[in-house]
């Protein structure tokens, strides 16, 4: 497998320039290690997966590139800036670059579809309301949901309200979108049209984005490049065609979705025999 | 036998250490919290619509059980007023007796007890909830600082609604109280107004209890947007926060009441 992503041709014609990138990269909770060396490199134009059980670590990349953690150790650095060094005030600017849709949407639940759109553009733009209006119906009509734009949170269905976030999260037409869980509890149907949006709206925009999943099958469909995670650390990584043809045990195991191998079905225990007789 | 003993002591110790240590963790990361608040405020007032909105949420949605609490609890003080003032021919003094306990004491202190569970648990409960499904966590993500989106505009909501909540129990409570005296009871109007009118003074009395009630709001708010902010992202977590919302908010107000009591009205200690 490739050591490092390269472009995929026929995707894009942008130069492959380093959008995100992750330099051996440490992070934990008190005494507890989460991430281990961590190093990843994501392209600008580029679709990527982070891939791996839950609990391992994912989620916790996306934070430390959105500056929501910090590193104990190593660099992350975002359109070349390193984003732990950057004060609240450089931090929040280029946040303002970036799009993130969380695991279930994380809409506003008292704002309506409109004002959940409309709530970045109003609160970082002097933009007029008639051209606020336009950009919402525009950013709605890209994920197919401008009829819904009178609705409330509630009376969404899941993957609408994913559409919805998506929607939300390219409102300002950012550099880089972070996609945490997209498919996530969603029906089939949904799942592969949340997916082509999020490759069409790359290509569209010409953005960069970060899809954290667990969804083997999905996102070898859409994505350019995947890592895998395991236990905090890359475990492997390649194009979608070399992780179909990959004989590496972890990733043979994802792909298949088999119950036991390199990440065990079991729980570490003690021996299932002389637990069973302790008492004896 | 010995060594269990010392090995107990220290495991005893060693939690209540930790307690202690937790404790000042929180109250720090507390004070951090209000000072971020506070200097979050201009960025309120800006928002002024989200602020007026948390008034009416805080303000107008408390209004029917302030008021009908209050219409209550000056019947109630009436009655009994009455009861002990008519054994030493005092009863023309019972708007004297309503109107300074409410306005003292009873309007800021049971105001501020309801407002808390009626207004104070739903801040709480509407943060951690928004803090358990990532609201916040996409605010932040969005460059907007949930202290001054959310945070700041419950604070100050909680804060200017709570003397006008208070203000309108105290006068639910005279109008009960004139409504049993008066009209039930048969107490000269005029004796009941003019010694009550007498007898209450502006600056003493009133703007006292109005500083009370100010006090209490800012209590009050403070505790049940610091809850909710630091709400564990769990229904659990949420459900806990909004029980300490409750509790804290309530001991704060008895707490500080004695506190303000003892520097307002000198002559009675």
């Amino acid at each position: 497998m490739s050591a490092t992503p390269a472009p995929v041709p026929g995707r894009s014609n942008c130069l492959p320039e380093v959008a995100v990138e992750l330099s051996d990269v440490t992070f934990g909770y008190d005494q507890r290690p989460v991430l281990t060396g961590i190093s990843m490199t994501i392209p600008q134009g580029k679709v990527v997966a982070i891939m791996g059980g839950s609990g391992c670590g994912k989620t916790t990349i996306l934070r430390l590139v959105g500056g929501q953690l910090k590193p104990r150790s190593g660099r992350v650095t975002v359109a070349g800036e390193s984003v732990p060094d950057l004060d609240r005030d450089a931090l929040y600017a280029m946040r303002r670059r970036f799009g993130m849709l969380f695991q279930f949407g994380a809409l506003f639940t008292d704002m309506s579809v409109y004002e959940n759109i409309a709530f970045a553009l109003r609160e970082h733009t002097d933009l007029p309301e008639e051209l606020v209006r336009d950009l919402v119906l525009m950013k709605l009509h890209a994920v197919g949901l401008r009829g819904a734009a009178h609705l409330m949170p509630s009376e969404l269905s899941g993957g609408m309200a994913r559409r919805v976030a998506l929607a939300r999260a390219i409102a300002l037409d950012p550099m880089l979108v972070m996609y945490d869980e997209p498919f996530a509890g969603l029906d089939p149907i949904s799942l592969g049209v949340v997916g082509q949006l999020i490759r069409r709206l790359n290509d569209a925009l010409g953005i960069t984005s970060i899809v954290v999943t667990h969804d083997v099958y999905e996102s070898l469909k859409i994505v350019d490049y995947l890592y895998f995670v395991s236990e905090g650390r890359i475990v492997a990584q390649g194009t979608p065609a070399e992780v179909r043809a990959s004989g590496d045990a972890f990733v043979r195991q994802f792909v298949d979705g088999e119950s036991d191998g390199p990440v065990p079905f079991h729980y570490p225990a003690a021996p299932y025999r002389s637990e069973l007789f302790a008492r004896a | 036998m010995l060594s269990a003993v010392a090995n107990g002591v220290a495991d005893v110790l060693r939690r209540l250490g930790g307690g202690a240590f937790a404790a000042i963790g929180r109250l720090g990361y507390a004070t951090r919290f209000c000072v971020a608040v506070a200097l979050e405020t201009p960025a309120a007032f800006a928002r002024l619509h989200l602020t007026l909105r948390e008034i009416y949420f805080s303000g107008v949605l408390s209004l029917i059980i302030i008021l009908v609490s209050g219409l209550f609890v000056g019947m109630v003080l009436a009655l009994q007023g009455y009861d002990v003032l008519q054994r030493y021919g005092a009863d023309e003094s019972l708007g004297v007796l309503v109107a300074l306990s409410l306005v003292r004491e009873l309007g800021p202190v049971v105001a501020g007890l309801l407002f808390a569970s009626r207004a104070g648990s739903a801040i709480t409960a509407e943060i951690g909830l928004m803090k358990a499904t990532e609201q916040l966590s996409a605010m932040e993500m969005m460059a907007v600082d949930p202290l001054a989106r959310v945070v700041a505009p419950r604070f100050w909501g909680g804060v200017i609604s709570m003397p006008l909540l208070a203000a309108l129990f105290s006068t639910m409570g005279v109008f009960g109280a004139y409504l049993v005296g008066v009209r039930l009871i048969d107490i000269d109007p005029g004796a009941f107004w003019g010694n009550m009118k007498a007898a209450v003074d502006f600056r003493y009395d009133i703007v006292n209890g109005i500083i009370k009630s100010f006090v209490f709001g800012i209590a009050v708010s403070l505790i049940a947007v610091f809850e909710g902010y630091d709400a564990k992202p769990t229904a659990e977590g949420v459900s806990t926060a909004t029980t300490r919302t409750v509790v804290e908010s309530s001991l704060a107000i008895l707490a500080l009441d004695f506190v303000l009591t003892v520097f307002m009205f000198r002559g009675f200690t």
